[in-house]
């Protein structure tokens, strides 16, 4: 017997003298397939998956214990650090729920600001997944390709916020900043530029690919009921032929106001889904030439006015007196939100992202849940994965585009 | 003498508070104000006792016993149209009530409609299992677990998800500090090395921002110059290298100029 405690190979893995003839491999925690620190226990008989038994908090951090001891403005930078592909998404998720516990509304000017970055992180994640996805499959060139446009959309994000990765560029009440100069211009240049590509590059390298069709055609089938059950959302749900999307059917910031379509595929595989991604990124550049034809004309204020929780704006504060007082009780006590509980879900790149608070009252909040869709996307792996082959788990676990940010929390 | 710090709740508290300050409350509205949600509430109540219900912030939050929990999501399940279990989890009261609050995030699809279903959990006390219904359970089941060691009956692989196997402590009750309590700061030495090591590494420093003040491996001190990992506890030692104590830097010349050394 090896001793697990010492510092010495544990060959845990090699389990070949089994009565029914089957082996287990460890995939995992440390595999460039899968996307983070995964560990999945796989059952094999031959290349035949029998059974599969995701392992997962290897990246756990306990962000809902820290949202627990930090006030609601010191927690918005930690969301940043849950889906970290598309970390506005995160921030406007957290920003919404206090805000309607609060009971206030971002200015206009901020909304059209903060749809923008929501869309403009749904392209930067997506193109994240059919880079790493295609990765995965075997397609180098189409990581490449989908990676020099993700380096536009995320300087973009940094002529915005400054930051590329980790942008906070969301705050409780509206947004920080408002838009660089020449912001539009690179915009519309940058949206052009992904309908080119998605049309020329991405679509004329993988859509009819034999190849690409082969590997993902009738893979990784999830059926509507088995999607509702497991709690999928988001691409992987209408992934399965239900047409559920958030910002549709419960609509949220602009987009009632905004004229788009809801990309569904019926074939419930892999190919399916890798379609439907295509079709929300054209669709997110339809939302954002809309938005930036909305944004001329609004006001230019970007913080919603509730003296009691947001501070004013900085010419206020510097000029003001009771805006000063109001600024610094806020900074060092933190604001305190009415009794109550609520649970504000948003359409995440990934799915449903929702946080659920419960506010006593106090700056801290008393419970904070982070609703994350890969969670149940890493759930649904031990039903979706038995009965595949080996060479099949990367696709599927590609085409559930789990970022372990938000899975282990 | 040292201020009082509750032990039931060590989380994070506000050092000030005003005694003229009234906590407001999100409102809550009757059921009856919506149809939709009436008609959900009054077949949930004709299969078993409702403690109390109301729509908070557009959603449905309904109370039932603890013991009826798969009978009352049974019953939205298939009655009332809720397709998918978005969210589950709990609340730690033990503090103020002496119980757990489960909560079920439940969702309607086809009418929009997002509830919640709650009850509350005596300390030991097991809930019965959803998996049968929302195979989305499976996973949240047993982070409930893990995080405030609420047991779900009949599970089917009831074991800590997030944490690892061996762990002692669920960490989101209040009463578990935020740095760990005296297990996590012996875990990693004690499985890594044995507990035979624990007077030769010492606990994990959990705390990021902790300084140790005789470290000369890490730091370095201030107008002394201490050779790397030597023993201070008994005082600096005089040593004859002359260190400058000040840098001066005119900043009004173009490029940075160093004064001489004193």
């Amino acid at each position: 017997m090896q001793q697990p405690n010492k510092l010495s190979p544990f060959f845990e893995n090699l389990n070949f003298e089994r009565d029914d003839n089957t082996m287990v491999i460890n995939f995992g925690p440390q595999h460039p397939s899968a996307h983070g620190q995964l560990r999945l226990m796989l059952e094999l008989d031959g290349e035949q998956v029998v059974k599969a038994y995701p392992d997962i908090g290897y990246l756990h951090r306990g962000i809902e214990k820290m949202a627990e001891n930090m006030t609601y403005n010191e927690f918005l930078p930690t969301t940043d650090r849950l889906d970290y592909i598309a970390s506005t998404s995160n921030n406007y998720a957290y920003a919404l729920a206090v805000e309607k516990l609060l009971g206030i509304e971002a200015p206009r000017r901020a909304q059209v600001i903060r749809t923008m970055l929501l869309e403009l992180n749904r392209i930067i994640s997506h193109l994240f997944f059919i880079a790493t996805h295609a990765l995965d499959v075997g397609a180098m060139s189409v990581f490449l390709y989908a990676f020099r446009e993700r380096e536009f959309a995320m300087d973009l994000m940094e002529d915005y916020c400054g930051a590329r990765l980790t942008h906070s560029a969301v705050r409780i009440g509206g947004v920080p900043l408002d838009l660089p100069s020449d912001f539009m211009r690179n915009m519309r240049a940058f949206c052009d530029k992904i309908d080119y590509e998605l049309e020329h590059t991405y679509n004329a390298l993988l859509q009819e690919n034999r190849i690409w069709k082969m590997r993902l055609e009738d893979v990784g089938v999830l059926t509507p009921e088995d999607a509702l059950s497991w709690g999928c959302t988001g691409p992987m749900l209408r992934g399965s032929g239900i047409p559920y999307d958030i910002r549709k059917e419960e609509p949220y910031e602009l987009y009632p106001e905004l004229d788009f379509d809801i990309p569904v595929a019926d074939t419930n595989d892999s190919y399916g889904r890798y379609r439907l991604y295509m079709a929300e990124m054209a669709e997110c550049t339809k939302i954002i030439r809309q938005l930036i034809l909305k944004y001329d004309g609004t006001e230019p204020q970007l913080m919603a006015h509730a003296p009691q929780y947001i501070s004013a704006p900085k010419e206020e504060i510097m000029t003001q007196n009771y805006a000063l007082m109001q600024h610094f009780v806020l900074v060092t006590q933190g604001m305190r939100p009415p009794k109550g509980e609520v649970y504000v879900p948003t359409e995440s790149p990934k799915g449903e992202l929702g946080f659920y608070i419960k506010s006593e009252g106090e700056p801290y909040a008393y419970r904070l849940k982070c609703r994350a869709p890969s969670f149940f996307h890493t759930g649904l792996l031990q039903e979706i994965l038995v009965g595949t082959y080996i060479a099949d788990v990367v696709t599927i676990i590609g085409s559930t585009n789990i970022v372990f940010g938000e899975v282990d929390r | 003498m040292r201020k009082y710090v509750p032990k039931d709740n060590v989380q994070g508290k506000a050092y000030y508070t005003d005694r003229f300050h009234v906590t407001p409350s999100v409102p809550k509205e009757n059921v009856a104000s919506d149809e939709i949600f009436a008609k959900q509430l009054a077949a949930v109540e004709a299969k078993m006792e409702v403690l109390s219900a109301h729509i908070q912030l557009g959603q449905m939050v309904i109370e039932v016993k603890a013991e009826d929990n798969y009978k009352a999501i049974e019953t939205l399940k298939n009655e009332c149209d809720y397709a998918m279990l978005s969210e589950m989890s709990a609340v730690d009261y033990l503090a103020k009530d002496g119980n757990f609050e489960v909560f079920y995030q439940l969702l309607n699809l086809k009418e929009r409609k997002r509830m919640r279903l709650v009850c509350r959990v005596e300390q030991g006390q097991a809930v019965e299992t959803v998996v049968p219904l929302y195979k989305s359970a499976n996973f949240a089941e047993r982070e409930m677990f893990d995080m405030f060691g609420i047991v779900a009956n009949n599970h089917p692989f009831m074991k800590r998800i997030l944490m690892p196997d061996d762990w002692e402590g669920y960490p989101l009750l209040k009463t578990y500090p935020l740095h760990g309590d005296e297990f996590a700061s012996w875990y990693e030495v004690d499985k890594i090395f044995g507990k035979d090591a624990r007077e030769a590494i010492g606990p994990e420093i959990r705390d990021q921002a902790e300084i140790e003040r005789y470290d000369t491996k890490r730091f370095s001190r201030v107008g002394h110059e201490v050779p790397f990992g030597a023993d201070i506890s008994e005082g600096e030692p005089e040593t004859p290298i002359e260190y400058s104590k000040t840098l001066l830097v005119d900043y009004t010349k173009g490029t940075k100029q160093l004064d001489k050394r004193k």
